[in-house]
């Protein structure tokens, strides 16, 4: 029994210890706090040392962690993050657009069928590895992603952005890749695909190094190598990725910092005050409820993602009555947009006027939205037959997560079923689990109305308006099951069609059609903001989430 | 005492086997379609279909079951959906990290508590008796989430003392051997280090032991005050021993068996409350590890996590149980 006396006594002297050690050490942790973010926060006006020399060191702070770094067997947005920084790919987004340039190919030809792509690469480049970079690893690559039975194809791998952009197994867009020489690869389709430069320049199709893949199998995606500017060093899964200086990246004077870390801190706040306190230089997803704080701090600066991103109410035409184009146009005019951007959205949001964002190019500015107008909605409910409202209480199913495009659902179905309540409408909202509420959306059998959204995976058109309202797209993204002939062949033939001033008119058609069937209520394109160090520079926020930081630097 | 180990560890087989069936069942019973949520709504038909043959999920409930079993027992554990690396492999920094944040938090309550209830008691209703249950009182129903970013807000935004999030600096990482970071930077020497990682667990084990020192300080007080009214200490002051012979010697080595069952049961609790904790100071533990796998709808680790988890659990329990025997040989090990 004498041990644990002494084990009592250990406890009181050591908590003596610590309750003493307390007041000691303030100026110690003091110091040490200074010292370990020196480059951060202190250095300029503590020591004319470190003022020299800039910081050449970004911590960056994020939601979530990345799933794998081969950028070919991911969806998530946080993944696709770092495969941007590791891998180029032939061609690129411009900074802060969805245009596409040139990058690893120089220059490219089309042929007048549509049919044959022939891309110059960009000579003299090496993958991290020192290996070279040419035709036949980029042929290399698009087997890979291609060929079911590849040997490169490990166990659990999915190439589902290969497979989504240029048709699943069977039905390829792509027919054969080829290398003509070592700086010219030539690939030839089955039938024209318009949207095929702006496909290949996504991160997902990132050039991978050949030799890396064939030696380090499965563990590819855990140490990645591309040619990009910054080469990958280490990864403490759900804490952080390392990366650093490509001394040898093709591109002249880039990357301009030495070191980036990529932290994973999953809550908001907690992000922020890491953010506040100097932990960290940059951070994504800011809630607009901070937003008044960070506006208050001069040593903060905001950073607005362009919105790229469509948020709305979907109609199901399962259902009666909303297969009558008069309710759905009736509902459209009893939505108060601006007073929901004003109360749940900080003023970071535009009323959505179409299923696409304004900054997406094929944008119709003409097409006028559904004002908001209660007598006109009334008049309309009356004209389909329903003067007195609608005798059904109404299933409105409101999203039970937030995501970037709606941060909560369920207080913007509130507000809408106030508004709607005043024509008559009387709804009901249900937020079933995430899994479940994508199911019954898909199904069709439970919701009358629906709220959802999509953020762009590339800067085509055709990855909002097909993707989601064509009628190939049912049963899939195209919950309202709203199926439309005319639309259905311009969007078809906006695909095939190679001339993209020919392809914006369509698409422009194509929103006159769809406002005037209104099988939407389209609700906001949302701005995710961003906050950094206000010495930092050179960032340019990307419409589509992954941003390439290359460019940033301290001044 | 062997004998009675020996029944214990017994007990436990039916005790795993059990909470496999209700973990599986529990996995199982979420609605919705796993391959949709998993992959997406950006996803194809033909991967749902692939990852729903390779979850085994069109096959019998029951066949699945026994799958789950044989591949368990051969020690694997299934593969992450989400990164595509097998659960064994990536699980072990993540315990690591919990279980240095764990033990640190059990220390801090541990002591705090023991010696807040040692003193309640001692000094029965003086205001320190009263400050300390009330803070006990307020501790106890304190929201970790609340807690947690209030440290933040104090001790690292406004005074600048502590670091708020992670487990090192990251401008002057840490070289993991064991993945404890303590032990790492003791092995390597490099005390500057260990300050720093001891720094970085100060504010996290502060919100996670909050509530398991509340708990042991108010147990120990009222163990305290009843073994202080026993005849034996009454002797003992009697004898002219010193006050603090008195509380310490005589009368903690009684008190002490019911806080050791309170101490182990709170250190299992507490590998739930790692889940907020490790949210809020972006702790890479299996709390993390848990919470981002039902984000991202990665059954086998969710399923994996709940089951280790519930392993340390009952191994905890058992291990308080043997300890508890050892302590006191009234104890009837029958």
């Amino acid at each position: 029994m004498m041990k644990w006396s002494r084990l009592a006594l250990v406890l009181t002297l050591s908590a003596s210890f610590a309750l003493s050690g307390c007041g000691g050490n303030n100026n110690a942790s003091t110091e040490g706090n200074t010292g370990g973010n020196a480059a951060a926060t202190k250095a300029p006006e503590s020591s004319p040392d470190a003022a020299a020399t800039a910081q050449d060191t970004l911590i960056l702070g994020r939601g979530g962690d990345s799933a794998s770094l081969d950028p070919a067997i991911v969806t998530d947005g946080e993944s696709l993050k770092i495969a941007h920084q590791v891998f180029d790919s032939l061609l690129e987004y411009k900074p802060g657009t969805s245009e596409v340039q040139a990058s690893l190919a120089d220059s490219w030809e089309v042929s007048a069928d549509g049919l044959i792509y022939t891309f110059k690469l960009h000579p003299g480049v090496k993958f991290h590895d020192g290996t070279d970079f040419n035709a036949e690893a980029v042929v290399f690559n698009f087997t890979r992603w291609s060929d079911p039975a590849s040997a490169f194809k490990f166990e659990g791998d999915s190439f589902d952005y290969y497979d989504s952009m240029f048709g699943p197994e069977g039905s390829r867009a792509i027919k054969e890749v080829k290398a003509v020489d070592p700086t010219t690869v030539q690939f030839t389709l089955n039938q024209p695909q318009s949207p095929f430069l702006q496909n290949i320049a996504m991160t997902s199709f990132g050039i991978a190094s050949p030799t890396a893949i064939q030696e380090k199998k499965e563990n590819f995606k855990n140490e990645p190598v591309g040619t990009g500017p910054f080469v990958f060093k280490e990864w403490k899964h759900n804490d952080s990725i390392t990366l650093d200086k490509n001394p040898n990246y093709w591109k002249e004077g880039l990357p301009k910092l030495n070191k980036v870390i990529v932290r994973s801190i999953p809550d908001n706040s907690a992000r922020f005050n890491a953010l506040q306190s100097g932990e960290i230089d940059l951070m994504e997803d800011l809630s607009p409820d901070d937003l008044s704080t960070l506006e208050g701090n001069t040593e903060l600066q905001k950073i607005e993602r362009p919105p790229f991103n469509v948020a709305y109410l979907g109609f199901n035409f399962k259902k009666k009555p909303f297969d009558n184009v008069k309710v759905r146009q009736a509902l459209n005019h009893a939505v108060n947009k601006q007073a929901i951007i004003d109360a749940f959205f900080a003023g970071q949001a535009t009323a959505a006027v179409n299923p696409m964002p304004p900054s997406l190019w094929g944008y119709n500015d003409s097409v006028q939205d559904y004002e908001y107008d209660l007598d006109k909605a009334k008049a309309l409910l009356a004209e389909a037959g329903y003067p007195d409202g609608l005798p059904d209480t109404v299933t409105l199913y409101a999203m039970p997560v937030s995501r970037p495009y709606m941060p909560d659902g369920k207080k913007v179905a509130e507000a809408i079923q106030a508004d709607w309540e005043k024509i008559g409408v009387k709804t009901v909202i249900e937020s079933p689990e995430w899994a479940t509420y994508l199911d019954d959306t898909k199904a069709g059998e439970k919701d009358d109305i629906f709220m959802l959204g999509w953020t762009g995976d590339n800067g085509d058109p055709d990855n909002f308006i097909y993707t989601l309202l064509d009628k190939d797209a049912i049963p899939g993204n195209n919950r309202a099951f709203y199926a439309n002939e005319e639309l259905h062949t311009i969007l078809v033939n906006a695909q095939k069609e190679t001339d993209q001033t020919k392809r914006s008119d369509l698409y422009k058609k194509a929103q006159e059609i769809i406002k005037a069937d209104a099988p939407w209520i389209p609700l906001v394109h949302t701005t995710p903001l961003l906050a950094g160090k206000a010495n930092l520079k050179g960032f340019v926020p990307g419409p589509t989430g992954t941003e390439y930081y290359s460019e940033i630097y301290f001044e | 005492m062997n004998s009675y180990l020996l029944k214990r560890v017994m007990v436990l087989i039916p005790v795993l086997i059990g909470m496999t069936i209700i973990v599986f069942s529990i996995i199982h019973a979420i609605p919705g379609d796993p391959a949709e949520t998993i992959l997406g709504q950006k996803a194809t038909e033909q991967s749902k279909q692939a990852l729903r043959e390779q979850l085994g999920l069109d096959e019998p409930w029951l066949n699945q079951y026994f799958n789950y079993m044989g591949d368990l027992l051969q020690g694997d554990l299934g593969t992450s959906i989400r990164t595509k690396t097998p659960i064994v492999k990536e699980i072990l920094p993540y315990l690591a990290a919990t279980l240095e944040l764990t033990a640190a938090s059990m220390l801090f309550a541990t002591i705090v508590g023991v010696n807040a209830g040692i003193l309640s008691a001692w000094r029965q209703n003086s205001w320190f008796d009263y400050t300390a249950m009330v803070i006990a009182l307020i501790g106890v129903s304190m929201p970790i989430f609340w807690l947690g970013l209030m440290e933040q807000l104090i001790f690292s935004l406004k005074l600048d003392w502590l670091p708020s999030i992670g487990r090192m600096d990251q401008r002057n990482p840490v070289e993991s051997i064991t993945n404890l970071y303590v032990i790492d930077t003791i092995l390597a020497g490099n005390w500057s280090q260990l300050w720093t990682v001891t720094k970085h667990l100060i504010l996290p084990s502060i919100a996670l032991g909050t509530i398991p020192m509340a708990i042991i300080a108010r147990m120990t007080r009222s163990s305290m005050l009843e073994v202080m009214n026993s005849d034996y200490i009454r002797t003992a002051k009697a004898k002219g021993l010193s006050q603090f012979l008195v509380v310490y010697k005589h009368a903690l080595k009684n008190a002490l068996i019911p806080v050791l069952t309170v101490i182990g049961l709170q250190t299992g609790a507490l590998l739930g409350g790692a889940v907020l904790t490790e949210t809020i100071f972006a702790w890479p533990g299996v709390g993390r590890y848990i919470f981002e796998a039902i984000s991202s709808r990665d059954y086998p680790v969710i399923q994996t996590g709940i089951l280790i988890i519930a392993f340390i659990f009952v191994f905890i329990n058992l291990l308080v149980d043997l300890m508890y025997a050892a302590i006191d040989p009234r104890i009837n090990y029958k």
